[in-house]
């Protein structure tokens, strides 16, 4: 079956997220989908699969026009999608999972078809399994063979092999190719180059919505793909980073192991050093959250030990300050001034107010926040309630953990926080943060570590990275000769 | 207690058993399609009243049925909308209707209050009357309760064992999996929903055309929220909904057979007694669910194990919660 598209557009608000997509794919193909977080891949291939409706545009199957729009339209013409979760029912068990919404009327006959596509493909599944029993690959799996129960011509995977198994890799990537080696069309979204290299027959890049590279036969070189993902490097003026001192750590990892529910880092070994700005480099969701958690002392590692100031880390350390990206969820109350978080972090129950509107008022000076001691949080715009959380921070913290710090904040309100940072550096304290702009853990981290593939490198010294190197370590290229 | 007692205390359970089980196997419909219909209480009551007063007045037992089950698909349907349409709070709304429709009923039942109506007739099976014991306890009854007694098997194989019953299910647990699927999932939740509602409102009427023959004002309130607590109790299973049913009846028929004896009980005592139980089975049957227990009950024998998580089987994942589709 041959899919094209032409001038599709969808916008989400003011953020384009797909922006005039002119594209055809053919069959019996594998089709990478390569770009960066927010680069609109997956919401392209929800556009496929009529999760989304386009604002404009028109699809053609077989050059014939079809509408959009919604997943009935989608799995009647035969287009299927695999989602990073896969949509399952978690207390089914796989016979029922695979039937619900299937045309095909008697459950011997699913039988059969799962047995006939799990021995094609490799998959060791059994009709019986509780879904809810299965890990990620697994389920993946499943939806795999749903699809193609379902008569699926086009199977869309969107980073698939996030949290599954070398070896479920391996086995993804083989049925892959035979479900394509019978005609059928895969379309694979990834950010990782070596999958492309390793499993593509073209390649389609996009960058902030828009298509920078349309259907290139492989092989492309990781070069010209990491170009087109990232757009040209500039190097910033920058101030030099610090050197790495050796003295006794903040934070020490004892060959660590962490997890949550999809996803699974370490084992780590690592030792970050007093009084530094460490960035954390890697696509978004590649574990970031999940260190930090681990760091904060919130969630306890699955094994080995995370040592603050030479002793285990504990729950709600004062010492350690978690900011969240989600600020108004996690971070602050909205509905509570200033005045009043002040007050909340006083040890005494019975703290005068006076005193609290005094400490709110030297804060609000220090840190330019616009506001007044009284006006409850969420009225404040995110770059003041960002200064407002940072403020909050007691000055004893010598630890500081930070996600997406300068996110959707302007220039000026970005300049502010890091200059608050970097003094709170200078007085020793280890600030920590991720943000999905690498020319901003260029300019401030005095070193990094890049997250790959369910692994951190070591301590790598910014000065001896280029912005180059770095977006060519967050694809996984080299990455290897760098891990600890 | 002799023999012959005892049938006929059971052939009351079942027989006054049968709108809670009606109006139960309601809410499992809709509760299995991720809904919560909470007015079933004030549903019951203006369903009940709605089908005496039009039995009443045309003297037609049927289209008081009809009627009766109108009204409780209508309440149903504004749920459905305002809940999974226009994602109101489903708790909020079902409150709301139920204040509303209780006072609805006691207001517009006002001419029909203590008047003799028309009753369903018993309708003894012939033939099947005759069995020993069987006889006696499931035959003897009347349409309402044939109802009652095939609605169970009925639902429960029509959930549990089709297709569609599988969409069902899946409604109540992923709806974004059964979108993705192709499935309409805002038209099929208000289909359970309208249907259970219908069921809800023929529990009405079974009191007041059945089992309590008349309308007064507050003529069965509380039944509603009771059969709430049975769903729950049941674990949304249809067969251990119909066992929480008939344990609510036969702890309510003791309740009223220990008044007689000279046991000292006072009368309030035994009237609140099945409410308390229930409360208390429904706290160990939750607490055996808490995760930290599952460490101990995960080193029981296979057997005590598998009886454990058939009373602990949870509530359908998405209940209450309103499908948004991208």
């Amino acid at each position: 079956m041959h899919v094209s598209i032409q001038q599709i557009n969808k916008s989400f608000g003011p953020v384009r997220a797909n922006q005039d997509i002119t594209i055809a794919f053919a069959a019996g193909q594998i089709h990478g989908i390569l770009g960066e977080n927010g680069a609109g891949k997956s919401t392209l291939m929800k556009l496929l699969s009529g999760v989304y409706k386009p604002d404009s545009g028109q699809m053609f199957i077989n050059d014939h026009a079809v509408t959009l729009g919604t997943p009935r339209h989608a799995v009647q013409i035969g287009i299927g999608m695999v989602g990073q979760d896969p949509l399952d029912v978690p207390v089914f068990n796989v016979l029922e999972n695979i039937a619900c919404g299937l045309q095909m009327p008697n459950d011997a006959d699913i039988r059969q078809q799962i047995t006939h596509w799990s021995t094609t493909l490799g998959f060791p599944l059994s009709p019986d399994q509780r879904m809810r029993d299965l890990t990620v690959g697994q389920r993946q799996q499943v939806e795999i063979v749903r699809l193609l129960i379902a008569g699926s011509d086009v199977v869309i995977l969107d980073e698939p092999t996030t949290g599954i198994t070398a070896a479920q890799v391996d086995a993804l990537f083989a049925a892959l190719k035979a479900i394509v080696a019978t005609g059928k069309t895969v379309l694979f979204v990834t950010h990782k180059l070596d999958e492309i290299v390793a499993l593509c027959d073209t390649v389609t890049i996009l960058r902030a919505g828009q298509l920078v590279g349309t259907q290139l036969a492989m092989p492309v070189s990781k070069e010209t793909m990491l170009i087109a993902m990232f757009g040209e490097f500039f190097t910033h003026a920058q101030l030099s980073a610090k050197p790495i001192p050796t003295d006794a750590p903040r934070w020490k990892l004892h060959d660590t192991q962490l997890h949550d529910a999809t996803f699974v880092l370490g084992p780590l070994n690592l030792s970050l050093p007093k009084g530094m700005i460490i960035g954390l480099a890697g696509l978004e969701g590649s574990g970031q959250r999940l260190f930090m958690h681990h760091l904060a002392g919130i969630t306890d590692p699955d094994r080995g030990q995370i040592d603050f100031n030479g002793t285990p880390i504990t729950r709600a350390n004062p010492t350690v300050a978690w900011l969240p990206a989600d600020r108004l969820h996690e971070g602050i109350i909205g509905a509570m001034s200033l005045r009043e978080h002040v007050l909340l972090m006083r040890d005494s129950l019975l703290a005068p107010l006076q005193t609290a509107y005094e400490k709110s008022t030297q804060l609000i000076a220090d840190y330019a926040i616009k506001a007044t001691p009284d006006m409850p949080l969420q009225q404040l715009s995110g770059g003041n309630q960002q200064r407002a959380m940072l403020a909050l921070i007691p000055e004893s913290a010598q630890g500081i953990l930070l996600e997406h710090p300068t996110r959707g904040l302007d220039a000026v309100s970005a300049m502010t926080i890091w200059h608050r940072l970097q003094v709170r550096r200078d007085n020793g304290a280890t600030v920590l943060f991720f943000s999905a702009d690498l020319s901003e853990v260029m300019q401030y981290s005095d070193a990094i570590l890049v997250f790959f593939g369910g692994q951190v490198s070591r301590l790598l010294a910014r000065d001896t990275l280029s912005e180059e190197a770095l977006a060519a370590l967050i694809g996984g290229v080299g990455f290897a000769e760098v891990t600890a | 207690m002799n023999w012959t007692q005892l049938l006929t205390d059971i052939a009351a359970i079942i027989a006054v058993s049968a709108p809670l089980i009606i109006a139960t196997m309601g809410i499992y419909l809709s509760e299995r399609a991720g809904v919560i219909n909470l007015s079933v209480d004030g549903s019951m009551l203006l369903a009940g009243m709605t089908g005496f007063a039009v039995a009443y007045t045309t003297n037609n037992l049927i289209l008081g049925f009809v009627a009766a089950a109108l009204v409780g698909g209508f309440i149903a349907a504004l749920i459905a909308y305002l809940g999974v349409r226009l994602r109101i709070s489903q708790t909020a709304i079902g409150f709301v209707l139920a204040l509303l429709c209780t006072d609805l009923s006691s207001f517009l039942g006002n001419p029909y209050v203590q008047q003799t109506g028309p009753a369903v007739p018993a309708w003894p099976i012939p033939g099947l009357t005759s069995i020993p014991v069987l006889g006696q306890l499931f035959f003897r009854h009347d349409a309402v309760i044939y109802l009652s007694l095939i609605l169970v098997p009925l639902l429960a194989w029509w959930i549990m064992r089709t297709r569609s019953g599988l969409i069902v299910r899946g409604l109540g647990e992923r709806p974004d999996a059964l979108f993705a699927r192709g499935i309409d999932v805002i038209r099929w939740r208000y289909l359970m929903v309208i249907v259970g509602g219908v069921l809800i409102g023929l529990a009405g009427a079974a009191y007041t055309l059945d089992l309590k023959q008349g309308w007064t004002y507050r003529h069965m309130a509380g039944t509603g929220w009771i059969a709430l607590a049975i769903v729950i109790f049941g674990a949304w299973r249809p067969w251990r909904i119909l066992l929480g049913c008939y344990f609510f009846a036969a702890l309510q028929t003791m309740a009223s057979r220990l008044q007689d004896n000279a046991w000292q009980i006072p009368t309030q005592v035994l009237q609140v007694a099945p409410f308390v139980v229930m409360i208390l089975v429904l706290a160990v049957v939750n607490s055996l669910g808490a995760p930290e227990l599952q460490r101990w009950i995960n080193r029981l024998p296979m057997p005590l194990r598998r009886v454990i998580r058939f009373l602990t089987s949870p509530a359908p994942a998405a209940l209450g919660k309103p499908f948004i589709q991208q």
